[in-house]
């Protein structure tokens, strides 16, 4: 299949980016799309062009390194899915391809299509860990019973990645789903509980210092996380935050 | 927003409860309709309603523009191509923009009936009580903008149903209160509740037009 890219091209931070037009020739629809735009780099290398910058890692869609905004939406058409993850049979022969960086203050572009997602690591930073003791008598943690429904919402809000699509979906640039699936992760286990309260006010007065904006619950970043992090994750970090300012302690 | 929001719907259905009192017709009706306007304007827990009311509409509507502007910031580049049908309801991104119609309309209203009643001088009714329900009717059914006013009330009712399809369920989870379990109950409320109120408040001028 042959397509038309218009690809966001912008050499340092401080420079002015702009759309690029390139044509792709010869695409097999069983390529993944960062393997169509390997071709194209591979095209662009040999012409003595600068290549297409763009994030990536695992390839299977668990690191959460690769982003891109496909036609419109994080991660491209098919829901569920990571970039790294989509194929180009998700695309018609013919078709022109929007191509851009995730876009959000707090999420500025190094060089074409990357980001610094570094923001998200100073969130996790700021209250996404427990405190365990290490001292050499550590506790087994299956040795703490813990209620299956528990236990499963906690496994499901983990499955995060921290790819940052939620943010750049959301109109408001708000990073309340990511902060919440790692609020909930750790607040929903009996290890977690302990630091929950301190937890959640230090990873959201950190998430609003980075510039995020604030939810008003349109959905989007529900509805384009590969992951399939749910809404309730951000009511109930709402919920522990209301908890642990207006009446702390209990 | 959510507090004050959600205060604001509670206001819409005791005013709509007064104003279903436009549906009847007749001398009693009006007489009826002008006492409930006084003790409105006269009764002293009423009052402190009212203040409560007007303060949540000026900080609800502050506090969106707010919201609105520092949520704006928080992308300054915006993308050369965008789908977010893809993702999210139209009136969802949009309340804002809704909120602001309310606004407009809330102060044309207020300059309509509000206004009159608290500073204009108004004829009497048999009761003495002054005769707003004539105002009313008359507002609706004037020759030249009646019609103009009834469509910009059916509109403004429109604008305000899709501000509450997606403003009730939404003030829930800001709340903190929406689970798997519960979200499905908050939507069906707030869709009836937004759907039902709004269709009331625009059938009044509606009726009012076609009947007087
Ligand atoms: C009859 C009057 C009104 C009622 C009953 C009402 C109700 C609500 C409710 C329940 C919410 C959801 C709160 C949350 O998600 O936390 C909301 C949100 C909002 N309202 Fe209103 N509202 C009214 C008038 C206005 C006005 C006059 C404005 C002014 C410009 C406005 C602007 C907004 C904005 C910007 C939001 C944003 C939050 C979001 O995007 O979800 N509203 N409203
Ligand atoms: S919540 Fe979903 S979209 Fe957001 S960072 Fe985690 S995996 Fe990515
Ligand atoms: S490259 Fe790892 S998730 Fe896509």
């Amino acid at each position: 299949m042959n397509l038309t890219l218009k690809v966001w091209r912008q050499k340092d931070a401080n420079s002015k980016g702009e759309i690029v037009a390139y044509d792709v020739k010869d695409i097999s629809e069983e390529m993944s799309f960062l393997e169509m735009l390997d071709v194209l780099n591979e095209k662009l290398v040999a012409e003595g062009d600068e290549p297409i910058a763009f994030d990536h890692d695992c390839r299977e869609g668990i690191c959460g390194a690769c982003s891109l905004y496909i036609n419109g939406e994080p991660h491209g058409p098919m829901n569920r899915t990571t970039t790294c993850q989509l194929h180009m049979r998700s695309f018609k022969d013919g078709e022109t391809v929007f191509i851009e960086p995730w876009r959000a203050k707090a999420f500025p572009v190094i060089k074409d299509l990357m980001v610094d997602r570094s923001a998200f690591d100073r969130i996790i930073q700021a209250g996404g860990y427990v405190s365990v003791n290490t001292s050499g008598n550590t506790i087994d943690a299956n040795a703490i019973p813990i209620p299956k429904e528990d236990a499963d919402e906690a496994f499901d809000a983990a499955t995060c990645i921290g790819c940052g699509a939620c943010v750049a979906a959301c109109k408001n640039a708000s990073a309340m789903l990511f902060v919440s699936a790692k609020v909930s992760q750790l607040s929903l286990l009996p290890q977690g509980k302990v630091e929950a309260e301190e937890r959640v006010k230090n990873m959201v007065e950190q998430m609003d210092h980075e510039g995020f904006g604030a939810c008003t619950v349109t959905g989007a970043c529900e509805a384009e996380c590969p992951k399939g992090i749910s809404l309730e994750n951000i009511s109930r970090m709402n919920r522990e935050y209301l908890k642990a300012t207006v009446s702390p302690g209990k | 927003m959510s507090a004050t929001g959600l205060f604001l719907c509670l206001f819409l259905v005791g005013h709509l409860a007064g104003n279903l009192q436009l549906f009847l017709t007749g001398e009693e009706a009006a007489l009826q309709f002008n006492a409930y306007a006084k003790f409105m304007t006269t009764n002293p827990a009423v009052k402190i309603l009212s203040y409560l009311t007007y303060f949540s509409i000026l900080f609800h509507a502050i506090d969106g523009i707010m919201l609105v502007a520092s949520n704006k910031a928080a992308r300054p580049q915006k993308y050369a191509y965008s789908n977010p049908s893809a993702n999210s309801k139209w009136n969802s991104r949009n309340m804002g923009v809704l909120g602001t119609i309310i606004l407009v309309f809330i102060a044309v209203h207020m300059s309509n009936f509000w206004y009159v009643m608290h500073f204009g001088s108004l004829p009497v009714d048999s009761a003495g009580n002054k005769d707003l329900y004539t105002v009313v009717i008359s507002f609706f059914t004037d020759d030249s903008m009646g019609l103009i006013f009834v469509l910009f009330y059916v509109f403004a009712m429109a604008a305000m149903c899709f501000h509450l399809l997606h403003g009730f369920k939404s003030a829930f989870s800001s709340f903190g209160l929406r689970t798997a379990k519960t979200k499905v109950i908050f939507e069906k409320i707030g869709y009836a509740f937004s759907i039902v109120v709004s269709i009331a408040f625009a059938a009044i001028p509606v009726y009012i037009y076609l009947t007087h």
